[in-house]
């Protein structure tokens, strides 16, 4: 059987883009404003913004350059224009240097070295436009939809996760992973609980990976001598009707679907496997969202019961609401209903055929409402504290 | 996985000890379920959990078949299933010894 197939971009490095945005990032947060200024004045490239990349060691700063090189080496982007300051422990031109052994066309500025803000801005504005010329040249081909990563993700977990969204898109993850493409399970501490289920459908190795993964988290709570249900589940997880971690993990799981579990990678690493893939992220939604994007998803589906708008400025991440009345309330940033489960008025098939034709849609470069409205959440999960 | 007669709540295993409400419950109301009738004890919201048998304090409480935690106390057969009465079994570093 051919797969099902997407108009995508194929970049130099094999992997297949579903965007081609040019993206303007910071090395470190004293660049942000000049990357402000630049997006302002060239609103056709993507920005971010955040508050890391000095004074960090070890597996926390590995960590930071890691994402930040995944994020701009995303086949969603066509080019990267690097702004650093020229102090920075994450040196601007060895970040650089990483984001082009990707395979990723990037071009870096320095401030110190350029002479100051304005001049920066200015120097950024044309580099910026030049790179925009350089990737307009990129056409969208006929690519497989085995060539996709998917990023699932719940935010604002409610008592219907479990139920509606988060097992219809499972049948949609089922259905990329029949299809050859890759699915990320993440948000680590949302799987204690849950983690049997998934190591009885993995290798020995892969399950131990696993198992390890799920101790960190425990380890940390253990370590600060607190109960994880003053932080997760949240209090908005609590007053949807989820009393325990167990019983949010339980349905979150829902999300990866029923195939087996074919590796475990660190954050923002990317997979080597294709079909099930768990990474190690927190449940915070946008350092999860930003992980697996910088580990190469080009696309995300986000259920949600209480109504999280989150969205990516590089990634299509489509809406799933788990309830009907929170849709209706929170229309325009939902993209599909599987609150249609409960009332009755489609399957659950149904509902997970919806999400996967969304996927394809979004690959071919439909719209969903989070990238419509122009978010651009961006957040690097840390994981040690700045010196 | 047993709908009640009414389409009001959604026990989700055979076994499960909790259904999931699909509409607000009320006291007095009555979930029917094909192997029992349970009556509503307090107001349950949309999305919340009722006890569908009587689970001793202490007892582990299974939804899709799974432990979800334990019970803080005696729960009896229609009560709200939630915080206020179920601990979680994981992630209860408030329980460890402690290490300095």
């Amino acid at each position: 059987m051919n797969s099902k197939t997407f108009q995508g971009y194929r970049r130099a490095n094999g992997t297949v883009g579903v965007r081609n945005h040019v993206l303007v990032i910071p090395s470190v947060m004293c660049a942000n404003h000049v990357v402000d200024r630049i997006g302002r004045a060239v609103p056709d490239v993507v920005t971010v913004t955040h508050p890391t990349g000095c004074a960090q060691v070890g597996a926390d700063f590995e960590q930071t350059k890691r994402t930040m090189a995944g994020f701009a080496a995303n086949p969603n982007v066509g080019a990267v224009l690097v702004v650093g300051l020229g102090c920075e422990t994450n040196e601007s031109k060895a970040l650089t240097q990483e984001i082009a052994a990707r395979g990723q066309r990037v071009e870096v500025l320095g401030i110190q070295e350029t002479g100051g803000t304005t001049e920066t801005i200015a120097r950024g504005i044309e580099m910026a436009r030049g790179l925009l010329a350089e990737a307009a040249v990129h056409q969208r081909e006929t690519c497989s939809v085995s060539e996709l990563i998917l990023g699932t993700e719940c935010g604002g977990s409610d008592g219907f996760s479990g139920i509606t969204a988060n097992p219809a898109l499972g049948f949609a993850s089922d259905r990329l992973v029949a299809e050859g493409g890759t699915v990320i399970l993440a948000e680590v501490p949302e799987l204690v609980g849950a983690e049997h289920l998934l190591a009885a459908r993995a290798s020995e190795p892969v399950a131990a990976k696993l198992y390890e993964m799920i101790e960190r988290v425990e380890a940390r709570a253990r370590a600060m001598h607190v109960d994880m249900r003053y932080g997760n589940p949240t209090q908005g997880n609590i007053a949807g009707g989820l009393s325990t971690i167990e019983e949010k993990s339980l349905g979150a799981a829902y999300k990866g679907g029923s195939t087996a579990l074919r590796e475990v990678v660190e954050y923002a690493e990317r997979p080597s496997e294709r079909g099930l893939i768990v990474m190690d992220t927190p449940g915070q939604d946008i350092e999860q969202m930003t992980g697996m994007i910088a580990g190469g998803a080009q696309v995300v589906v986000f259920t949600t019961g209480r109504g999280t708008p989150t969205g990516s400025p590089i990634v299509p991440v489509i809406k799933v609401a788990t309830n009907s009345p929170m849709f209706q309330k929170m229309r325009e940033n939902m993209d599909v209903n599987a609150g249609t489960i409960l009332d009755g008025t489609c399957t659950l098939e149904e509902v997970g055929d919806e999400i996967f034709d969304w996927i394809v849609d979004a690959a071919n470069g439909r719209q969903p409402a989070a990238e419509a409205l122009g978010f651009h959440d961006f957040a690097i999960n840390r994981i040690g504290p700045s010196f | 996985m047993p709908l009640s007669a009414d389409g009001d709540a959604l026990r989700l295993k055979d076994d499960d000890d909790v259904a999931v409400a699909l509409r607000p419950l009320a006291p007095g109301d009555q979930v029917r379920f094909p192997d029992r009738t349970i009556v509503v004890k307090i107001a349950i919201p949309s999305g919340h959990k009722l006890a569908v048998r009587a689970i001793e304090g202490g007892a582990l409480i299974r939804k899709y078949g799974q432990v979800i935690g334990r019970a803080a106390a005696p729960i009896a057969d229609g009560e709200h299933v939630h915080v206020h009465n179920v601990e979680g079994t994981r992630g209860r570093g408030d329980l460890a010894e402690a290490t300095s």
